[in-house]
């Protein structure tokens, strides 16, 4: 649970209090009126928001002259969610024995759902963490666009890192591309934070500029002739194979077919570890002192710049150990292709909205994503259905969509509440003053 | 007396979910009187306005005008039947002209559709003169003062042909003189038959405008009484339901050794103008220093300098003998100063945050509250819960959010926390700002407790009373300087003098 899903004890949440208790202590400002809001909001508006978007999708399905309602289906279960609902009996190996034993769900990766449900799980772990790294920042009060960059410089080190050091044993190995990567992320988005705090460069800017010029420092890299291209064959720009030391445990399928690797039970804990800085340690107690009210959080002997420096640092902390964990659970090279079609880090930013940079809510938008572009995938879609060729535009469309209205629902508090600063509020203000008594 | 009254509330009940807002309110308004509706904040003073301007429905009672029982249901209907209301906040578009503004929603028109401009002027330049107001027609609302757009607001009520006024908290925005223009309209309006309900938790200008006084405590109607006779004590004890020291009980100050020594000092403004230009004085352990001066004359930017949130352009401050100047904001914590901010919404709490959070803003990075980096939510909440209790807050406990809490009790916060963490210095800016007579008296005692025992108190305040009541020596800050420094026996007008850059003698 983050802060903002605590619940305060005396019914604040709608009612005033009791009479008999403290009449006096109770009146609401608009901002008190506006956090309730937002709060209660919070796990309706998102659902609300992603119904709209599918159904606006729908609408479109409709035009193209297809069935909305079996166009969803089939991407449902291209998406492999459905494996959840099939229930029967069946058998379950468990891990580092040869013990079987009864299961309701049925885990052969042979079967098309479990396989499909494999597949968005595995875009799923990037996502949490990207979506982890914009919400981090976020609640900092910074908008880090700069995800992508992040994770493809998280991805570089992973894939200069897996691929050397070949004298490493499996664990350490593993352990000093993840701390390597995650540290290049770190030192990437830190870059912004440490031009915010100096200069008061907008980070929305200079984390764009950063991206790019991520995109092409791993053009170069692994380009044709370029220092980190393969050693076997020059025409092909892809980086070296990390070596099998270096690869993220498969648990659940064939690790030569794309497996799930362990990397999903890393981002899960990264999950936690977000919510345990935030509410849970000094840091994240001056993060967020300082995203909600810089100027209180100066007063209270923060400094506000080291803040900004360490919260996108922590942010690209996230992104980077994204990359790092595609790189090492799934891709296992890195090509100029790769580096230039990836969108892993600009998805997080509509994960983190729709989540509302909660831990709860990344972990679950990632998932909804996740499934939609694994079940819209020319991979899964069943081609009798809705032409996979225009499946992949519909995900893009319903994240356009998303985001859209998640940036609406923003729009409408910032109106709301710039309203009342120029004295425009006739409603909000004569109502606030109404429920002053 | 024998009209009967213009306006009359009957057992008037408003419940809300868990509270009774109104209780069986009588309340009547005669033609051509100012009425004060007094109380504390939360009194149900703004539910029953809002039920007479028809916001709201009562639960029970009756409307009456002019005997007569009328249903008012809704904000429009109340304007049609004559009632004006000008809020606390203005409902005014900046962009537009004064003009503009007043006709809005009742524009004159010609040929059916077209804004008619000419019957517009004529018809606001009538309710002017009627009403001897003083502003330009042709000016825009964002470019003139505060008062000159409250003023507007009335003569929008006025347009409409209101002769009910209703002013909600109409001085809480204004500068001494700008509410002493407002008495004089309002003076006038009277003269001409408009009556006003005066909506104020302020004792003095209840006494000075009002013809008659309705007291609400808790929802109830406490009394109705005449100006003559009425006391400031008098209507305080109704307000609270207690006896309420409006001055302050205190002994002689025992001063010792100078714990803030101020020298030199220069400040600049945000526009790097030098706001401070060359201060020098001491704060002495076991005194109230009261610095005096209008709004704007580099009371913030000495309050931030001193606190570390603003670089000293030259000048020296040490506290008890150490070198603060270009300490930071934490390094001055460290030095022993506890710090009540004048703004204590914008800096003073982190609104989001809970209380217990709150409580711990300078302290949330030491043992008990936490350790190796790691928060103690145990020792947080504990914290939380003795001084909520012992500061008297209401409305919330540890975990209620700070935006929640009404202004009173957030700064009963702000005061638990600065005077909690043993500060050598307390410095307090506007410490009773917005605030209600009772958590007025709470602050002011808590203050004189500190300088007993032994701290040094520096108050910072545009409320001269507040200045002569509390301070043990006061010093008049003027265009940066400190032009005087008087003992609290000095009268208001000598101050109010040396505050305008009028030359007097020290007293």
């Amino acid at each position: 649970m983050s802060d903002s899903e605590r619940e305060p004890p005396n019914g604040e949440g709608g009612a005033p209090a009791p009479l008999d208790v403290q009449p006096e202590g109770y009146a609401p400002s608009v901002a008190a009126r506006l956090a309730r809001y937002q709060r209660a909001g919070g796990i309706i508006t998102p659902f609300l928001t992603a119904l709209v978007a599918f159904l606006m999708g729908g609408i479109v399905v409709l035009s193209t002259g297809h069935n909305p309602i079996t166009t969803y289906k089939a991407i449902f279960e291209g998406s492999g969610l459905n494996w959840f609902f099939h229930f029967g009996s069946h058998q379950i190996t468990i891990p580092g024995t040869d013990h079987q034993v009864w299961f309701w769900w049925d885990t052969n990766t042979n079967h098309v759902a479990a396989y499909n449900l494999t597949q968005t799980l595995i875009t799923t772990t990037p996502l949490i963490l990207t979506g982890l790294a914009v919400a981090f920042a976020y609640r900092c009060g910074l908008f880090n666009i700069g995800g992508q960059g992040q994770y493809t410089v998280g991805a570089i080190v992973g894939v200069f890192v897996g691929s050397r050091f070949v004298e490493l044993a499996h664990f350490p190995h593993v352990l000093l591309v993840i701390v390597l990567a995650s540290l290049a992320g770190a030192a990437w988005a830190a870059i912004a934070g440490f031009l915010k705090a100096t200069v008061g460069a907008h980070e929305v800017i200079t984390t764009i500029m950063l991206n790019w010029v991520a995109y092409w420092i791993g053009s170069y890299l692994f380009g044709r002739g370029g220092p980190l291209q393969n050693h076997r064959d020059a025409a092909v720009p892809v980086s070296d194979d990390i070596v099998d030391k270096a690869r993220l445990p498969v648990f659940w399928g064939n690790s030569h077919l794309q497996g799930l690797h362990v990397g999903l039970f890393i981002a899960i804990g990264m999950l936690f570890v977000f919510w345990f800085i935030l509410n849970r340690t000094t840091t994240g107690y001056e993060v967020r002192a300082v995203g909600f009210n810089p100027e209180a959080a100066r007063y209270g002997g923060i400094s506000v710049s080291r803040n900004f420096v360490l919260a996108m640092a922590i942010s690209g902390l996230f992104a980077g150990l994204a990359g790092a964990i595609d790189i090492m659970g799934w891709q296992f090279r890195l090509g100029v292709l790769d580096v230039q079609v990836s969108n892993i880090g600009f998805i997080g930013i509509a994960v983190a909205l729709l989540g509302r940079n909660t831990a709860v809510g990344v972990g679950f938008s990632a998932l909804l994503f996740g499934a939609l572009f694994t079940g819209t995938s020319t991979r899964s879609l069943d081609p009798s259905v809705f032409p996979p060729e225009l499946a992949g535009n519909l995900a893009l469309m319903i994240q356009a969509l998303i985001l859209l209205f998640v940036g609406a629902d923003v729009l409408i508090l910032y109106l709301w509440q710039a309203r009342r600063k120029v004295g425009l509020g006739r409603r909000a203000a004569s109502s606030a003053a109404v429920e002053e008594a | 007396m024998d009209e009967p009254p213009v306006l009359e509330l009957r057992g008037i009940t408003k419940r809300f979910p868990g509270v009774l807002a109104n209780d069986h309110v009588d309340f009547d308004l005669r033609r051509g009187e100012v009425h004060a509706l007094l109380g504390e904040n939360g009194a149900g003073k703004s539910t029953l306005m809002s039920i007479l301007y028809g916001l709201y429905s009562a639960d029970e009672g009756e409307i009456l005008m002019n005997d007569e029982p009328v249903e008012i249901s809704s904000p429009k209907a109340a304007i049609e039947r004559g009632i004006g209301m000008v809020h606390q906040h203005f409902m005014l578009i900046p962009v537009m002209t004064v003009t503009e503004n007043i006709v809005l929603a009742n524009e004159p028109v010609h040929a059916g559709v077209l804004f008619d401009e000419e019957a517009a002027e004529k018809r606001v330049a009538e309710v002017a003169r009627t009403f001897n107001f003083a502003v330009d027609p042709h000016a825009r609302v964002q470019n003139i003062t505060v008062g000159q757009q409250q003023r507007v607001e009335i003569m929008k009520a006025l347009y409409r042909n209101a002769d009910i006024l209703i002013l909600d908290e109409p001085t809480a925005v204004l500068t001494p003189q700008e509410a002493a223009e407002l008495f004089e309209i309002l003076r006038t309006l009277t003269r001409e038959g408009i009556s006003v309900i005066f909506i104020t938790h302020k004792l003095n200008e209840v006494l000075e405008i009002a013809d008659r006084i309705t007291v609400l405590r808790r929802g109830k109607r406490v009394e109705t009484i005449p100006r003559a006779g009425a006391t400031e004590a008098g209507l305080a004890r109704s307000m609270v339901g207690r006896e309420v020291l409006l001055r302050v009980e205190k002994k002689a100050a025992t001063p010792g050794e100078p714990l803030l020594q101020v020298k030199d000092l220069v400040v600049r403004d945000d526009r790097g103008l030098d706001a401070v230009r060359g201060v020098t004085f001491d704060v002495r352990a076991g005194e109230i220093v009261g610095i005096a001066g209008v709004d704007g004359n580099g009371q913030s930017e000495l309050i931030d300098a001193l606190t570390g949130l603003r670089h000293a352009a030259s000048g020296s401050i040490q506290v008890a003998g150490e070198d603060v100047t270009s300490a930071t904001a934490r390094g001055t914590l460290d030095a022993g100063i506890g710090h009540i901010p004048e703004d204590r919404q914008r800096r003073g709490l982190v609104l989001e945050f809970n209380l217990a959070e709150n409580l711990v803003l300078h302290d949330y990075g030491k043992e008990p509250f936490s350790r190796f980096g790691l928060l103690n939510p145990r020792s947080l909440f504990g914290w939380a819960r003795k001084l909520l209790q012992e500061f008297d807050v209401r409305g919330g406990g540890p975990e209620t959010r700070g935006a929640s809490l009404s202004g009173g009790n957030q700064q009963k916060v702000v005061l638990a926390r600065e005077i909690n963490r043993d500060p050598r210095l307390l410095i307090a800016g506007q410490p009773t700002r917005g605030l209600d007579v009772g958590a007025i008296e709470f602050v002011h005692q808590r203050l004189v407790e500190q300088r007993d025992e032994g701290k040094a108190v520096l108050l910072v305040s545009l409320e001269l009373e507040e200045i002569l009541s509390l301070s043990d020596r006061i010093l008049v800050l003027y265009e940066g300087r400190i032009v005087g420094e008087f003992t609290p026996s000095v009268s208001e007008e000598q101050l109010g003098i040396a505050m305008t850059g009028g030359r007097v003698e020290a007293a």
